[in-house]
């Protein structure tokens, strides 16, 4: 039995930023505005910090906030595994505000104060589904954050952005709609419960044809995660300014899609459940799919952003099949991807948006001889690909390390094969990127000017992001430790 | 004194509405003051009403002490309480915003405007406290009556659509009237109860049946319970907005509720659920509402059009509902009663606010409306977002009772059509915040792709009057308290109503 403690911490770090709303519409003033983001920013990350040393003592933080129909409540619980994605959330949502500031300034954007304010809320909706304790309250969240950042999407208003902002949402709120609520309301009708728990709640209460169909419409109902057929949201989605790319379909929209599938398969089906009906290898060889797929059909992307989305669309799957393999070492592998992949992917969106501030470029025939012009973006370009390849010395090594193992451990050889095709294919569509930048003739004629980076606030932010790519690898903690706890929690109970 | 509460809360209303008539020849300036008191005072009746029945169980009040059968008695459970404190509490809002608009009507109007809406009221009211059968059908009628009239008070296509309103609404009241008949040549009684009690004998009867099927199509008609809805869409789009405020959330709320006492007091459902093909048969028209009602929403180009037409869904999902046949269902139903009571207020009262600043209710002059109306649209975005079913507002939690009914009566069809027409709902809203907030805008109303990078021509603030707003606001943010508080609602107020039987 876990020790948990009440608090109302988890509570506090969700609103802080719906608090700051407000200010932001107000601020007449971008400085006073923008000062606004960084405060709740700041005030959000040191509210999570300060979670941390409960869960790696093994407590549970709990905050109950509202019953809202008779055994169905809104609340939050912070373990381990919430904790490591609200981490990775609200550290980068304070990088990616000072990212904004470039980026948005540096192309004088219209209706900036729209955009933070939105930005604010899908960032509360991000903690929120990350410390949800029940399925009512992720259902809550997850919505939340599907209508808080249609504005985002949409934001330059124009013919295609509108028409991808309706694909976005039919998407994402169509399946979470059409397959979600349904399976959320038959989980409640067959358990009475919908709470996360490590034994799940599901088992001896469903025949495995009923645990089959439900554990597809949560997959495919959490749209989020870009499992393939419903992924085509993610490329058009890349319309939004690259900020919004970068935080929110890099990290913050898509982790929350396959968060919750590891918290709903986890703590709704439970690991026993799903390899007593032997149901990780249905979901691998889903997953599997949409990895090999989406890298292929990324090799052929020109446009530097959607290359990004489609690598974007395999590695999430990537988290899925460490959890399908249901053993330890797997499962830490899949969540330990989260946190790596998100600093690395985040690196290479900022690096795509830096290049497209600095020389309007959006397509990687353009780039040729880019090196020249913008070696530290390039650089760290480079750095953002191999711990999305998953190559040392950057973080995504460790966690393919431990999905490779985990293959290995789990007896599923095919896994491995796709792990390691995957990887080659990673390599042929970021590598030649750099090479072009940095070996090519530059064909455009302004690259050969000379030294001339973003603006410091657009290279700042993706050099630390760069930099943590590369520490993560040196220095996997506290992620390590947490993901270590929150697995022997998951496999424990 | 308090024991006289129920009463009040009709009287209250019907001298009120007598004495705003003589005010609107005599005094004018009265008729608005005279209406908010009989609204506060219905209101502050209903109440206490309802606290009555939450301490000390079901209540019976016989007016004039006439004792049932003879005399006409008000039965008041812990459903029909919580109806009429919807009912006055709705009225007494919308009132609030009406006073603008109707106090801008000519002259001669004006006493008529107050006296038939409060009137209209009582008639709704009555319908929902009343014990008898026949004391119902005179109700309906009071209620039919000034509601035609007030529908009529619109311009251009007003008068034709309040016809139409007419002519169908009186066959429906007739098939009532019809029911009631039967129910009378067999039973020889017109109270509830008596009838509940002295039926179940009867319950072979193909007369009893045919009363039973009579009474839920007339019903259905008032209700607007798609292919019965053709007098809806028109009557609610050319309505003037006070009306519109009024009687698009609550004629076919209270006429829902009507059904539900039937199927429940009169008929009991022993009865009311004994037949497995009718029920089955009632759930797929449900479906085929739901699905009906959402497809001609799509096809609608006004805005207040658009909303008819999701009223006619709603009546499907509150129909279905109530014929699952198990307690779920039921509550769900009554849940949505009162949740879609407050969602259509919401939505009806952003359209009489967009009114004062637009020409028209087309979709298509929506642009910039972000803009200029940010108050109006905010709460429109919460009032479309409850109608979608988006947590924490109260759509989503009636959504949510009405589904695992689905589920537990294995009812998939009705499944479906709940989660598509959420899709619908989904598709028409975020279309008009797409238009009002995204789509390019000109001073001149010709729309010009600016690219995203041009400045949007600044625009004005140009709110509609805070008389509208406020109330207007109030209403959404009630929709998210609403929501906060379903499971006082469920567990605290409508269980209590349900019969035990009913698993």
């Amino acid at each position: 039995m876990e020790h948990s403690v009440n608090s109302i911490v988890p509570l506090l770090a969700v609103l802080v930023s719906i608090a700051v709303v407000p200010g932001l519409a107000s601020a007449r003033w971008p400085n006073v505005r923008e000062g606004f983001t960084f405060a709740a920013g700041v005030i959000k990350l040191l509210l999570v910090i300060s979670l941390v040393p409960a869960v790696l003592a093994g407590q549970v933080v709990l905050c109950h906030v509202v019953e809202v129909l008779p055994g169905v409540a809104i609340a939050l619980k912070v373990d381990a595994l919430g904790l490591i994605f609200a981490l990775v959330a609200s550290i980068l949502w304070i990088v990616t505000s000072a990212y904004s500031i470039g980026y948005m300034r540096g192309l004088d954007e219209h209706s900036q104060t729209r955009y933070y304010s939105f930005f604010a809320l899908a960032l509360s909706a991000t903690i929120g589904v990350a410390f949800s304790a029940n399925l009512l309250t992720l259902y809550l969240f997850y919505e939340m954050l599907s209508l808080s950042t249609w504005p985002l999407v949409t934001h330059h208003q124009d013919r295609e952005a509108r028409s991808s902002g309706r694909k976005y949402l039919l998407y994402i709120v169509g399946s979470s709609i059409g397959l979600l609520l349904p399976a959320v309301l038959i989980t409640y009708g067959l358990a009475g419960t919908g709470e996360f728990s490590a034994a799940g709640v599901l088992a001896g209460k469903a025949p495995y044809w009923l645990v089959l169909v439900l554990m597809l419409m949560y997959v495919f109902g959490l749209a989020k995660a870009g499992v393939m057929p419903l992924h085509s949201w993610l490329p058009a989605a890349m319309v939004a300014p690259t900020p919004v790319s970068a935080l929110l379909h890099a990290v913050a929209v898509v982790k929350v899609g396959v968060f919750s599938i590891v918290r709903v398969l986890t703590g709704i089906f439970g690991v026993g459940l799903l390899a007593e009906m032997d149901l990780g290898l249905v979901l691998g060889y889903i997953a599997s799919f949409t990895v090999i797929v989406a890298s292929l059909i990324a090799l052929s992307q020109d446009e530097l952003k959607r290359r990004l989305a489609f690598s974007t669309i395999g590695q999430l799957s990537y988290i899925i099949l460490g959890l399908s393999l249901l053993v330890p070492i797997g499962v830490t592998g899949g969540v330990l991807h989260i946190v790596m992949h998100a600093f690395g992917k985040i690196t290479l969106f900022f690096c795509a948006g830096a290049i497209f501030v600095a020389t309007g470029r959006k397509y990687i025939s353009q780039m040729n001889g880019l090196g020249r012009r913008m070696p530290l973006t390039l650089t760290a370009f480079l750095v953002g690909s191999l711990s999305v390849i998953g190559l040392p010395p950057a973080g995504g090594f460790i966690s393919k390390w431990f999905l490779l193992v985990g293959t290995m451990d789990a007896h599923r050889v095919v896994f491995m094969v796709v792990l390691l095709v995957s990887s080659l294919l990673n390599a042929a569509y970021f590598l030649p990127i750099v090479y072009r930048g940095f070996f090519k003739k530059a064909t455009e004629p302004e690259f050969q000017m000379g030294f001339k980076e973003a603006p410091s606030w657009c290279l700042a932010p993706l050099l630390i992001t760069a930099f943590c790519s590369l520490l993560l690898f040196f220095y996997p903690q506290p992620f390590l430790r947490l993901t270590q706890i929150a697995v022997a929690g998951l496999f424990g109970g | 004194m308090s024991e006289q509460l129920p009463a009040f809360i009709i009287v209250a209303p019907l001298i009120g509405a007598c004495l705003i008539f003589i005010a609107g020849f005599t005094r004018r300036g009265l008729c608005y003051p005279l209406a908010m008191v009989s609204m506060v005072v219905a209101l502050g009746s209903s109440i206490g009403v309802l606290h009555q029945v939450l301490v000390d169980g079901p209540l019976i009040y016989k007016l004039g002490g006439w004792d049932p059968p003879w005399g006409i008695v008000y039965n008041v459970d812990a459903l029909n309480a919580l109806v009429l404190a919807v009912v006055a509490a709705v009225a007494l809002v919308n009132l609030v915003a009406s006073r603008q608009f109707i106090d801008a009507q000519p002259f001669y109007r004006i006493g008529a405007f107050y006296a038939l809406y409060i009137l209209a009221v009582t008639g709704l009211m009555g319908m929902v406290i009343t014990g008898d059968v026949f004391n119902l059908y005179v109700l309906l009628e009071i209620a039919s009556l000034t509601g035609y009239a007030l529908v009529a008070m619109g311009d251009d296509r007003a008068p034709l659509s309040a016809l139409n309103y007419v002519l169908v609404g009186t066959i429906g009241a007739s098939f009532y009237l019809l029911g009631v008949g039967f129910l009378y040549a067999m039973t020889g009684s017109l109270n509830m109860v008596d009838i509940a009690q002295r039926l179940p004998g009867l319950y072979g009867s193909t007369a009893v049946f045919a009363a039973f099927v009579m009474i839920m199509v007339g019903i259905w008609f008032k209700a607007a319970f798609f292919p019965l809805h053709s007098w809806l869409p028109n009557a609610y789009t050319y309505a003037p907005p006070p009306s519109a405020g009024l009687l698009a959330p609550l004629m076919t709320k209270v006429m829902i509720y009507v059904m539900i006492r039937m199927m429940l007091t009169v008929f009991t459902p022993a009865y009311s659920f004994s037949f497995g093909l009718l029920n089955q048969v009632v759930v797929w028209l449900a479906v085929i509402a739901i699905v009906a009602g959402a497809i001609m929403a799509l096809a609608a180009k006004d805005f207040k059009r658009l909303l008819a037409y999701i009223i006619v869904s709603e009546v499907g999902y509150m129909v279905g509902g109530a014929w699952l046949g198990n307690r779920l269902g039921m509550t769900g139903s009554m849940l949505h009663l009162v949740n879609d009571a407050a969602m259509t207020l919401c939505v009806f009262l952003a359209a009489a606010a967009l009114s004062f600043r637009l020409k028209d209710t087309k979709l298509t002059s929506f642009q910039g409306l972000f803009k200029t109306m940010p108050f109006t649209m905010g709460a429109l975005v919460i009032g479309g977002l409850s109608i979608i079913g988006v947590p924490p507002t109260c759509g989503f939690f009636s959504k949510w009772y009405l589904i695992s009914a689905g589920i537990q009566a294995g009812a998939w069809g009705y499944i479906a059509a709940l989660l598509f027409s959420s899709l619908v709902n989904l598709i028409l809203f975020f279309k008009i915040f797409e238009i009002a907030y995204f789509e390019p805008f000109s001073a001149h109303g010709h729309g010009h792709d600016n690219g995203g990078h041009g400045q949007v021509s600044a625009l004005a603030v140009r709110e509609a009057p805070a008389q509208v707003v406020v109330p207007l606001v109030v209403t959404a943010i009630g929709l998210v308290v609403l929501g906060l508080y379903s499971k006082e609602l469920v567990a605290g107020v409508i269980d209590l109503g349900l019969p035990l039987g009913l698993k």
